[in-house]
């Protein structure tokens, strides 16, 4: 189960089915809270190193908003140079016909396997699927997508797609699909076991598939930025290289690029720099790929593009930050958002990119903490976009269109409330009934059990005791 | 088929952009022209820069030290010997003083994967150096080769000299474009390779070189057009200068 939900054309799966499953799953918990523990931690010490980093953030924001607005003009610039340089750049409006410009590409050179560098946007198209229908494996090479690979699960993580799993796990799938019996649970000898396995696909495979996390469109680079080296050796070794790249991964300069290199590390792996970096422009005679494709993908980003406050979620840079700062994320996974784009900025991106009719659970699978606003490095504002799909969401039920469980309860429930609202009299009063109700339902205690639909609201959670004075009551007593 | 989806995305775009939204540059216009001012961090002084990089390296485990011109060889030559190396593949430019004795050098004129492949290590130069990030900057010029030799063998092992060395990342990039470089195929290194793949854990080792070592020349005598370039470019002295 890759790609963007389970069944293209179909509603995802609703967040709060999928969710209760992970957090009854103790061994993911401990998983998940241990690496995003950590990752925070190395993030926030080489983020506070940088006194501007609140300066480059914004640099960052504004970059990618500048592109955006004219990414007609930046894609057709990027087009002329990969093209001058020798590269040739194909046009993808659906997953369709990205894979099949892919498939078409390896039937081509006679390739029956490919080799990936690991790309969220090929995991999004189901490359790997579509090209196993024509004949063609396509092996993984990045260590966490060889491990969820080997394991046949979907990625739960952006940056570390095998999150989920602890090297125990990992050991026990290398020794049973390696073949390697020898190994222990050391991440050094699993790195190794991975090294040997993939050593002789680098030097021999004719065809290689990459994302790119950047290109250039002053003068035609793309960029990779990966730690392990098998993105250069996918990169560099193979005759030839198709690169399949979202339009909104354009920058306009080379200025933009160094601001961009400057966020993603430290937001990502918490680190200064990963360890390396590719740019390359076209093909270069006698080092590289001798024929290179650029594949720039839609498939759905224009339509994310024509909503005015949806479109930041376009600035993604793909760190992860959001992620790993997140109490929803933490808590249930990656997998509870049935998309390869988790986490809150899976929750605003997958609406937006299937229809927020596809998905429509995602926009609530947050508490609008705001935690992910401030880490973001293009400063997405994903709480106000997460509002913004809410009130889609709400607008489609009121046309009867929505998947709420109980559409006119809800309808009621907020009626109500806006009528409560709407007057000083109306709302002290119902303020004052509430507190009577709560302290008769929790015997001055928390409340552990409403009546009637409140029954499933108060069977994950207790509601703390209403305080004995309002603070209108307060205030008025004060004076 | 293709120009007509290539003509639809396009349509789809200029619709979906079409509310207003301020639109800053036009056809084959670079960015540099009218963008404001970049964000900077503060700027190293010379003695500084050296040192930065020398500790960021380290952090990420690479062996590092700081040698001179007249010391070069010596260096090179007690690296290869601990490491133990016998066969070494280097680029075909890689300037006579850095070439060890005593082991088989092989030249790189396109020499097949498998010979890189088994060879113990790799000699190279490098572009330049970033101190901020612990970044060395390959880009296929002098006395770096192809991408793929420094990237099969083992062990790398890689000449920065101080003239080389800017501060942080935006002056890389002024840097390589002063230099002309920006069309030329980069490989950014910092570190060896690596993965966090595995609990978040950093793992030194995984499909690139696993030991990366880098001797700083820290010297006048080679500084020239590459400390010039870099001085035009960022507008601050070479970390050497001083």
């Amino acid at each position: 189960m890759t790609g963007i939900g389970t069944r293209p054309g179909r509603p995802l799966p609703r967040f709060e089915a999928l969710a209760p499953a992970r957090l009854d799953d103790a061994q993911l918990r401990r998983n998940l809270g241990k690496a995003t523990a950590t990752i925070r931690g190395k993030r926030q010490t080489v983020v506070d190193e940088l006194p501007h980093w609140e300066a480059l953030r914004e640099e960052g924001r504004a970059a990618k908003a500048a592109v955006l607005a004219e990414l007609d003009v930046r894609l057709e610039q990027l087009e002329a140079r990969v093209r001058a340089a020798g590269g040739q750049v194909h046009w993808a409006p659906t997953a369709a016909d990205a894979t099949r410009i892919v498939g078409d590409i390896a039937a081509r050179h006679a390739a029956r396997e490919v080799i990936k560098v690991k790309s969220i946007t090929t995991d999004e198209i189901r490359l790997n699927e579509a090209l196993a229908a024509r004949g063609i494996v396509a092996t993984e090479t990045d260590l966490a997508e060889l491990i969820i690979q080997l394991a046949g699960e979907p990625s739960s993580h952006i940056l570390v797609p095998a999150i989920h799993k602890n090297r125990s796990e990992i050991r026990e799938l290398f020794v049973a699909r390696l073949g390697q019996g020898d190994l222990t649970d050391e991440p050094r000898a699993l790195a190794g076991a991975a090294r040997r396995h993939l050593r002789a696909k680098f030097l021999s495979v004719p065809m290689a598939v990459s994302g790119a996390n950047f290109a250039v469109a002053e003068t035609g680079a793309v960029c990779v930025v990966e730690s392990e080296g098998n993105g250069r050796m996918c990169l560099t070794l193979p005759r030839v290289l198709v690169t399949v790249m979202g339009i909104e991964k354009v920058v306009a300069s080379w200025d933009d690029l160094g601001t961009m290199l400057q966020l993603l590390p430290r937001s990502s792996t918490g680190e200064r720099m990963n360890p390396y970096t590719s740019i390359w422009t076209g093909v270069t005679p006698g080092d590289g790929p001798e024929e290179f494709h650029l594949v720039l993908l839609d498939n759905g980003r224009t339509q994310v593009l024509a909503d005015s406050v949806g479109r930041q979620a376009l600035q993604c840079i793909r760190c992860s930050a959001c992620l790993n700062v997140c109490p929803v994320y933490e808590r249930t996974g990656g997998h509870a958002y049935a998309s390869v784009y988790p986490g809150p900025i899976g929750a605003i991106l997958t609406p937006q990119l299937l229809g927020v009719e596809q998905a429509d659970s995602l926009p609530y699978a947050s508490t609008l903490c705001g935690a992910c606003y401030d880490v973001c490095p293009v400063k997405i504002n994903i709480p106000e976009v997460l509002v913004h799909l809410r009130g889609r969401a709400v607008e489609r039920q009121a046309a009867g269109a929505g998947t709420h469980p109980y559409p006119r309860l809800e309808r009621l429930a907020m009626r109500l409330a806006a009528w409560a609202f709407g007057s000083t009299t109306r709302y002290t009063l119902a303020t004052r009934v509430a507190r009577v109700a709560l302290r008769l339902l929790g015997g001055g205690g928390a409340v552990t059990r409403l009546p009637g639909y409140g029954a499933r609201w108060t069977a994950v959670r207790d509601l703390p005791p209403p305080p004995a004075q309002s603070f209108r009551d307060w205030w008025d007593a004060r004076t | 088929m293709s120009d007509d989806a290539r003509a639809a995305m396009l349509a789809r775009i200029r619709r979906a952009i079409a509310d207003g939204a301020p639109r800053h540059g036009a056809h084959g216009v670079s960015a540099h022209d009218d963008a404001p001012a970049l964000v900077r961090g503060v700027p190293l002084d010379a003695a500084t820069c050296i040192a930065r990089l020398v500790h960021r390296v380290e952090e990420y485990r690479a062996h590092v030290e700081v040698t001179t011109h007249d010391a070069l060889p010596a260096a090179i030559a007690a690296r290869v010997a601990m490491r133990g190396a016998r066969t070494l593949v280097i680029p075909a430019d890689l300037p006579v003083a850095w070439r060890p004795a005593g082991v088989a050098l092989r030249e790189d004129h396109a020499l097949d994967v498998a010979t890189l492949d088994a060879v113990d290590g790799v000699i190279t130069g490098c572009r330049l150096a970033i101190a901020e990030t612990g970044t060395i900057v390959l880009d296929g010029g002098a006395a770096q080769g192809r991408r793929a030799i420094s990237l099969l063998p083992d062990w790398h092992c890689c000449v920065v000299f101080a003239s080389q060395v800017v501060g942080d990342v935006p002056d890389a990039v002024r840097a390589l474009a002063a230099a002309g470089s920006l069309s030329r195929p980069q490989t950014w290194i910092s570190g060896p390779s690596a993965t966090s793949d595995i609990e978040l854990d950093r793992v030194e080792g995984v499909h690139g070189p696993r030991t990366l070592e880098v001797l700083v020349v820290r010297d006048a005598r080679r500084q020239g057009a590459a400390s010039s370039v870099i001085a035009a470019a960022t507008g601050r002295p070479p970390a050497s200068a001083a």
